[in-house]
């Protein structure tokens, strides 16, 4: 595939999402507050330029926060549970059940805890992004393949060096796979969290958009979450191609 | 050629793996001694599953003998040693650094001098023709290219002895002359006791004062085969490579009637 048709297929996949929105619409007949059509969405988006932008920051910082934290407890439950084979097994399972909980009905229970401030919802965007993190990194930190572990032990390496010069690194595509999951749940998480008791963010604007069977508005939104997390995807695609440039070059 | 003094030890050294919890226990290894003197080249040489990366692993310090034991210069091995380096049928190399830090990930490992030791891994690197490709990346290279970098990695701290499993195993012919031709140009600059696995008669000849043969289930040595012909051996010049080629059918032989019997 050459470069000029990498870059086309994502706008032609775009493009024909679109028509077939709108040829939908036109099938069935259906009116704005079931349905808008794509023009009203943009419309929609020109006219809340000031109100829509300053809710998708709200949104934005709530999952960065979020996403942050995830990743620093989630590399540190992985470490423990990559270096320590009693502590793997009384954590995982717990993770596992953690996991398992449907998030939503943990949002009012956060919010009776701790607010109505931004609080609840970054928690709510760490419990949904922290389990894929934690799995591929702990699933990298242990598969370092066996010659680079026969090497580190051949130079007799201390176990921080063989981490910091060995390990860790050859678990960077790991990571990634678990960060790339993790960012677009990141966003869910923050979305859901601001369902409950919230009175800024995108959430909060389809709730309360749905309400008023404002569908444009409620679109509107969505369509900004939709794009807010496809560039935070490729912002982390950008940033593995800059830091693990090996991996593409292993597979081939 | 050799100076007397014996440098590795290996003593009645026995490996036994399990197979599952019915089946009994596999005998890799079964009561293996050699002695190894200072700067001899040694080749290990067998089918495989006669145990020779497992002895190389023993002697390494990797991996503990079920019985017997190995002593370098008198002390015996229980864990690695600093001034034994190992090299592995596969690069190694870490991807994410730059051919010469990978050179130097032993420097920086035992924590010894940089500058001094960035020289002579830029002095190997000269050696073996790749000082052009320092700051390139491993994957930039060809697998012929990487094995050169992690025999340099192998030199860099000046060990007293390398071992080395199967490291030309997975290049074509023609890069695995190259390199049996290197490896003996840098042995005869830089002295080392080198004991080396290959699944190669040829290859085990072309490098080694003697060749252990070696035969499995279990892992015993058959024979030891003194190889005393001038160096540099190649298996292209034609006055020594007939010599050669004659040690190598006898060792050819030597292999298949035990396997037969």
């Amino acid at each position: 595939m050459t470069r000029f048709a990498s870059r086309l297929l994502p706008l032609v996949a775009l493009v024909a999402a679109i028509g077939l929105w709108w040829f939908l619409r036109w099938v069935f007949g259906w009116q704005s507050f079931v349905l808008p059509s794509p023009s009203e969405v943009a419309r929609e988006l020109w006219h809340q330029r000031s109100f829509l932008p300053r809710e998708a920051w709200t949104t934005l910082a709530e999952t960065l926060e979020g996403f942050a934290i995830a990743i620093a407890v989630g590399f540190a439950l992985a470490v423990v549970i990559a270096y320590s084979r009693p502590l793997e097994r009384s954590f995982y399972p717990l993770l596992v059940a953690l996991n398992a909980v449907p998030k939503l009905a943990l949002a009012p229970i956060l919010v009776l805890w701790m607010g109505f401030g931004s609080g609840p919802k970054v928690v709510m965007v760490v419990l949904l992004c922290v389990f894929p993190i934690v799995l591929s990194t702990a699933t990298g930190l242990k598969s370092t393949a066996a010659e680079l572990d026969e090497l580190v032990r051949s130079l007799t390496a201390t176990e921080l060096q063989a981490f910091t010069k060995v390990r860790f690194p050859a678990a960077l595509p790991h990571i990634f796979v678990g960060l790339k999951v993790g960012i677009s749940l990141a966003v869910i998480g923050a979305v859901i969290g601001e369902f409950v008791g919230a009175t800024h963010g995108l959430g909060y604007v389809i709730v309360a958009s749905g309400q008023n069977a404002d569908t444009t508005l409620a679109f509107s939104a969505i369509v900004l979450l939709a794009v807010m997390s496809v560039v935070l995807f490729y912002v982390l695609v950008a940033l593995e191609a800059l830091l693990v440039p090996w991996a593409s070059h292993e597979q081939q | 050629m050799v100076d007397g003094d014996v440098r590795i030890e290996i003593e009645g050294v026995s490996q036994l793996f399990a197979a599952g919890r019915r089946a009994d226990p596999v005998r890799a290894l079964d009561d293996v001694s050699l002695r190894i003197e200072e700067n001899e080249f040694v080749t290990l040489v067998g089918r495989s599953g006669c145990g020779k990366s497992t002895l190389l692993r023993i002697v390494a310090g990797l991996l503990r003998p079920t019985a017997g034991s190995v002593r370098v210069d008198g002390v015996p091995v229980t864990v690695p040693r600093r001034d034994v380096s190992f090299m592995f049928q596969r690069p190694a190399l870490l991807p994410w650094r730059s051919v010469i830090d990978n050179v130097l990930l032993p420097v920086e490992i035992h924590k010894l001098d940089k500058s001094e030791h960035g020289r002579r891994a830029h002095d190997l690197l000269e050696l073996v023709g790749l000082d052009a490709f320092a700051e390139r990346s491993p994957w930039e290279l060809s697998g012929g290219m990487q094995q050169r970098v992690a025999l340099c990695r192998a030199l860099v701290g000046d060990p007293r002895i390398l071992l080395m499993d199967e490291p030309f195993a997975a290049l074509d012919a023609l890069t695995r002359e190259d390199l049996s031709l290197e490896l003996q140009r840098i042995w005869n600059e830089h002295r080392k006791t080198i004991l080396f696995v290959t699944h190669s008669i040829e290859e085990a000849v072309l490098l080694a004062d003697r060749v252990v043969v070696m035969t499995p289930r279990p892992g015993r040595i058959a024979r030891i085969v003194p190889v005393d012909l001038p160096r540099p051996r190649s298996l292209g010049e034609s006055r020594r490579s007939e010599e050669l080629h004659r040690r190598s059918a006898e060792l050819h032989e030597l292999l298949f009637a035990r396997e037969a019997a």
